[in-house]
């Protein structure tokens, strides 16, 4: 079932140098690219069909077409604000491959016409950014960095900004505002798509694993890349599993595989041989998956839409039987009541209310009315908003109420039942 | 004023100056090294910050108590920040908590002289769960007894 596009040279050792990463083939890409004009490396990225690997899939390509028909100064930001839970990808690349994705963003850069390039990591991320910086100040010092990449006419400079704690800065307006020096504040979008504008000049903004991917499609051809996955959702991504599971990890597979096969083979199945009873399949914010709804599901954007969720960023929570549903519900409704930045009402008063009616019923404390309340509270926050936050924790609620109404209303018995006693 | 950077600081400072497009970009590296230099931010040494980036006070107290990773009151020597979010829960953070508590004799929030324990959202490594970070260190596939362990390690 794995594919090795991005993970490739994971397990080599010491593969985060560049002396081993130059034995595995980086920065070869870049010679052939920097003989041919700019817009050759984004049709090529175009034609793969490669989509943003953040978890909204949007056709890469398209995103950067955006900024590259703008004439004046832009910016690459590469987004390694890794904050979804259930979410650890990025970080292997970080971590084994750094050069893997300072190669990308040379080419990215090249294709738009940018002479900057950001990587906004994580404030936690202490680790994986010296990683990345030490891996930085080793292309700097070889001439891939600097005044002239590789010995090429262009120049090009690499800066890594730390965050400091904000799972909304992985949203990418708010990323921007956040790398201007705010508080991290997503901005209301334009009608007609258009890419980001940083300090108002245009920028685009990719996920760490969008990047790293660009390399395998230059050198190979977007043929290569489109033979893996499905037509309309073409090569690879790095999955994750954790959760109830015997081999929590990243795993690259092509699009389009079985969830249930990837869970019991690749995963080894539940942990402490229990049943399975749910999957989120994408990051949190992505609506929750029955056993059953597990069986049929297929790992690519469209299936997952079909049976009313979303693949998002790939990182997959595991459930056993054991699983209180309930107590799910309000530990990810915490977090969102601890992560909403508060600049919109329906989603900072909203994520309060949910939090505390959900614990509510986990206390026995519940009124009868409270999943109505539930499903009424998340219609408001649902598209009223200005960014996608709101809207996520809305699918969220609604998705644990459909599929496990039952354990709901159970738990809300009994605070009524022991109310009348 | 009495905050000014140290030598490293301002290296570091001016070599990020030039990388930047407008002043007002380096809030949060600057933030970020006052932390390193005084353990957390203080009033002082935002002032200071307002004056080389030439902002508003008042933005920089907005930045700071923004992002949770700043400390804007003195912190015990160890913060011990335990992952709370849905993979580490399923797989045994309570545990963990309690392994700390009984530990230390505080409970979440509380700080001793060389520690404080607080709960944090998803830090990003719930394949590792349970994990918490030791200040910027993030520790992996926990059990309470290297839980202990390593509490028992650092009290030394």
């Amino acid at each position: 079932m794995i594919t090795r596009i991005v993970s490739k040279n994971f397990d080599i050792k010491n593969s985060h140098t560049l002396k081993v990463a130059k034995e595995n083939g980086a920065y070869k890409s870049i010679d052939e690219a920097f003989t041919q004009p700019p817009y050759r490396v984004e049709t090529e990225i175009e034609n793969s069909g490669l989509r943003g690997k953040g978890g909204g899939g949007a056709p890469a390509g398209a995103k950067w077409c955006l900024v590259s028909s703008d004439e004046s100064r832009s910016y690459l930001v590469v987004n390694a604000d890794e904050s979804e839970p259930g979410t650890f990808k990025d970080r292997q690349i970080l971590e084994f491959d750094p050069h893997l994705l300072i190669e990308g963003i040379i080419l990215t850069c090249y294709a738009i016409g940018a002479h900057e390039a950001y990587i906004y990591i994580r404030g936690e991320y202490k680790f994986f950014t010296d990683r990345l910086n030490e891996a930085i100040a080793e292309a700097y010092k070889d001439g891939i960095l600097g005044e002239k990449v590789k010995g090429f006419d262009y120049q090009l400079d690499i800066t890594v900004h730390r965050g400091a704690g904000a799972y909304i800065c992985g949203e990418k307006s708010a990323l921007i505002e956040s790398l201007e020096g705010n508080r991290g504040h997503p901005r209301l979008k334009p009608q007609k798509p258009s890419p980001e504008y940083y300090f108002g000049k245009p920028t685009l903004v990719n996920n760490v694993e969008t990047i790293a991917t660009v390399p395998f499609i230059i050198n190979n051809g977007a043929d290569a890349y489109r033979a893996h996955g499905t037509p309309k959702s073409p090569g690879t991504l790095l999955f994750g599993m954790s959760g109830h599971i015997n081999n929590p990890g990243i795993y690259e597979m092509a699009f389009g595989q079985s969830m249930q096969e990837f869970i019991d083979t690749i995963g080894g199945g539940v942990k402490n041989g229990k049943k399975l009873k749910a999957v989120i399949p994408g990051g949190a914010s992505t609506p929750v998956l029955t056993a059953e709804e597990v069986k049929e599901a297929r790992l690519d954007y469209e299936s997952m839409r079909d049976i009313g969720s979303a693949l998002g960023t790939g990182g997959m929570i595991i459930m056993d039987e054991d699983t209180c549903m309930v107590s799910a519900l309000k530990n990810l409704l915490s977090f969102y009541h601890h992560e909403s930045c508060g600049q919109c009402t329906p989603c900072r008063e909203g994520t309060a209310w949910v939090d505390g009616i959900i614990a509510n019923i986990l206390n026995k404390n519940a009124k009868k009315d409270d999943l109505e309340l539930l499903s009424d509270i998340s219609k408001t926050m649902n598209g009223k908003t200005i960014c996608v936050f709101a809207p996520a924790v809305a699918m969220v609620i609604d998705g644990f109420i459909l599929r496990f109404r039952e354990e709901f209303e159970t738990y809300i018995e009994k605070s009524l039942g022991e109310a009348h006693v | 004023m009495s905050f000014v950077f140290n030598e490293v600081h301002e290296k570091q400072f001016q070599a990020l100056l030039p990388r930047y497009p407008h002043l007002k970009a380096l809030v949060l590296p600057c933030l970020w090294m006052v932390q390193y230099q005084e353990g957390y931010i203080s009033a002082d040494a935002m002032a200071y910050i307002a004056h080389r980036l030439d902002v508003p006070q008042a933005h920089l107290y907005g930045v700071a108590t923004f992002y949770t990773m700043f400390n804007l009151e003195p912190i015990a020597k160890y913060h011990i920040q335990v992952c709370k979010t849905l993979s580490c829960e399923l797989c045994g953070k309570s545990a963990i908590i309690e392994a700390i508590e009984d530990e230390l004799g505080i409970k979440v929030n509380e700080s001793t002289e060389l520690f404080k324990l607080t709960e944090v959202e998803c830090l990003g490594a719930c394949g590792g769960a349970p994990m918490l970070a030791m200040n910027e260190e993030y520790h992996e596939h926990l059990s309470p007894e290297k839980t202990r362990a390593l509490l028992q390690r650092l009290s030394q």
